[in-house]
């Protein structure tokens, strides 16, 4: 029998099933300790972490997707020396013919030609890197806050604070991402960089909760977690130093995941008028959603930081799904 | 049975309830608030204050609640004011409705249609170059800004290639008669089969654009489901009993690995509705999706709080009737 609970049937866009599927296929496996310092050990014997990272630096599926996020990473880092020209300036202005020819083709020092206010669009691509990057991992990082404290909420306390907490997490889960996050972008009243981001945080709040109650109620019924009620451990410390720390493996995964998604959301906010309307600072999304105001006189304005997009996506796209197969303790045979 | 029906029922009246007021809510806190939203920020403090009786906005906020549940069962949600103006909203939601399910049914069948077969064959031919090729596919599928795939297509079809229109439901001078709202449907009744054509032309290209997501994902469920099944003990029972290869495949592996495929297929409504306000922009479908992202352009929050709220519903429901489906297919889960 085909067995829903397999992490390996699980994919982006299956909510909740898909959710309580990744938290149970973490279930029980204990690996990580955590001591006094907040350092992270490993068990003995073979752990799950380490006979993960034994069949990860063999899989050239993460390899590859590690290489595009470093490289990513490290372009976003060192943009402002990479980029040869000011990404801000319109040096090309004279050469933009609104009538003629509307944008600058590519010229000598200017390979990928200027954008309808004459700005170099390489240079423009390597410094969106930089908010690219900040949007994905602001987003990611607000959300995995907000879905952390809801789901340990859930997670540590049962009945009635668990139902209300979950409740609530199933109605955002019914309301489709994009709609829900465009609908956190209406509430500010002037869009910038910023709403974007929490609006991205948003949708991802119900996801993380989710998970991390599910991995956490596996937890609860775990040996270790039974030992140290028994012993007489305090609460707290049985979430937070018990519960909490054992969770987190689909919690992480799903992060790597989430920052692909949220630089795609970002371009789709952009698309619909509610991203950062000021383009001083460029960002992929936000140069592909203006660029289809003329695309079909200039498609090369969008192709360009939409090519971008895809492959920082499928980057952390294949990184994460390598890591989520890595540390399924199912593929361990 | 019942039981499990009457425990899905109670628990998704409980989502719509909460649902409601977080609706309300969000109505509450937009900038300005709901008399801003209809009056627009410079309307004299007179007015103002009028409008706020009139809509009940002075009384205390558990009231205001309670009028908006009776309103909106009722289905009145004001008129629209950006997206049709002077249009009721509901019947701004009503209209569209076929349009965008029209759309979401062939992008559905796409999606289904491809997903399923490569999905079964990428299993078969595990790690072989087809199976690695297919499933980077289907990344690279999900990986693509959909309202670029959508421009992409539209780009290279209809204006480059001028083999498919470029944007909307039917030629207009046809003068179609309609019957049911579902353009491909109206023809085939009305045995004007030009037009039943014409629609389906103007079909391709948006459902094409809006299936690759639910393409993707179908296509690695399937595929990660047949995996599943093919190592299964009653797989090999089978093998060694002696069965033919076509019985082994159509009755043991592929009936119970499209189980959970069902499922996926129920929550890929979400999804074809956030892919729908991108593509129909698009293509000027003239749909829900299309007017969810005018209304959000020009702030009609009397459609954007009828399409959010419908828009959950459906999903809600269609997920209650796929999880039924799938207690009545398979036993097990009734009881878990």
């Amino acid at each position: 029998m085909s067995n829903p609970l397999n992490p390996d049937n699980l994919d982006p866009r299956n909510k909740k099933q898909r959710i309580d599927e990744l938290a149970a296929g973490s279930g029980g496996t204990a690996t990580l300790t955590v001591d006094d310092a907040g350092h992270i050990e490993e068990s003995t014997g073979v752990s799950l972490i380490a006979s993960a990272w034994r069949r990860l630096r063999r899989n050239p599926v993460f390899l590859l997707g590690a290489g595009i996020t470093l490289l990513f990473v490290l372009l976003a880092i060192f943009a402002p020396l990479i980029a040869p020209h000011d990404p801000t300036k319109g040096l090309l202005l004279d050469k933009v013919r609104p009538q003629s020819n509307p944008v600058p083709g590519p010229e000598a020092g200017f390979p990928l030609g200027a954008d309808t206010s004459g700005r170099d669009v390489l240079s423009r691509l390597i410094v969106g890197s930089r908010q690219t990057l900040i949007v994905g991992v602001f987003a990611t990082l607000f959300g995995l806050a907000g879905g952390m404290s809801l789901g340990v909420l859930a997670g540590a306390f049962s009945g009635w604070v668990d139902s209300l907490v979950m409740r609530i997490v199933d109605v955002m889960l019914s309301i489709p991402s994009l709609l829900l996050a465009v609908s956190i972008a209406a509430l500010a009243s002037r869009p910038s960089q910023w709403t974007v981001i929490i609006a991205i945080a948003t949708v991802q709040v119900p996801i993380f909760a989710r998970l991390l109650r599910g991995s956490m109620l596996a937890q609860r019924s775990s040996d270790h977690v039974l030992a140290a009620r028994a012993l007489g451990v305090k609460r707290s410390a049985i979430v937070f130093r018990h519960m909490l720390p054992n969770s987190l493996g689909p919690v992480i995964v799903q992060a790597t995941l989430v920052i692909a998604g949220a630089i795609i959301d970002a371009a789709a906010l952009s698309f619909l008028g509610l991203g950062n309307p000021d383009d001083r600072q460029p960002e992929w999304g936000q140069m592909l959603g203006k660029a289809q105001n003329n695309i079909f006189d200039n498609p090369a304005l969008a192709i360009w930081p939409a090519l971008c997009i895809i492959v920082v996506a499928l980057g952390f796209t294949l990184m994460g799904e390598s890591l989520r197969e890595a540390l399924d303790p199912k593929s361990r045979r | 049975m019942l039981r499990f029906i009457l425990r899905r029922l109670l628990q998704m009246v409980g989502v719509v309830v909460v649902l409601s007021l977080l609706v309300f809510l969000w109505l509450r806190s937009l900038p300005g608030g709901t008399v801003s939203a209809i009056l627009g920020e410079k309307a004299t403090p007179a007015r103002r204050a009028a409008l706020e009786k009139a809509l009940g906005l002075d009384q205390p906020l558990y009231v205001q609640y309670w009028q908006f549940l009776k309103r909106a069962v009722q289905g009145q949600f004001g008129s629209s004011t950006g997206v049709q103006p002077g249009v009721d909203a509901m019947q701004v939601f009503v209209q569209r409705f076929p349009a965008t399910l029209e759309l979401s049914f062939f992008a559905l069948l796409f999606a289904i249609a491809a997903g399923i077969p490569l999905g079964y064959m990428a299993a078969r031919r595990r790690t072989s170059w087809f199976d690695n090729l297919s499933v980077v596919g289907s990344l690279i599928g999900v990986a693509v800004p959909v309202f670029f795939l959508a421009f992409l297509l539209k780009y290279w079809f209809a204006i480059n290639l001028h083999w498919l229109p470029v944007s909307g439901r039917q030629d207009p001078s046809l003068d179609a008669t309609r019957v049911t709202g579902f353009f491909v449907l109206d023809g085939l009744l009305t045995r004007e089969y030009d037009a039943a054509w014409d629609a389906l032309k103007h079909l391709i290209l948006p459902s094409l654009a809006l299936a690759t997501i639910p393409f993707a994902v179908i296509f690695r469920i399937t595929r990660a489901s047949v995996l599943d099944v093919m190592d299964e003990d009653y797989v090999r029972t089978a093998e060694s009993k002696g069965l033919t290869n076509k019985v082994i495949r159509g009755r043991h592996i592929l009936r119970n690995a499209l189980l959970p495929v069902v499922t996926t297929i129920g929550l890929q409504t979400g999804g074809l509705l956030v892919g729908a306000v991108l593509t129909e922009r698009v293509f000027s479908w003239g749909g829900i999706g299309e007017a969810v992202a005018v209304a959000f352009t020009r702030r009609d929050y009397a459609v954007l709080q009828v399409c959010i709220l419908m828009a959950a519903i459906t999903f809600v429901v269609i997920n209650l009737l796929v999880d039924i489906a799938y207690a009545v297919i398979d036993p097990r889960v009734r009881t878990r």
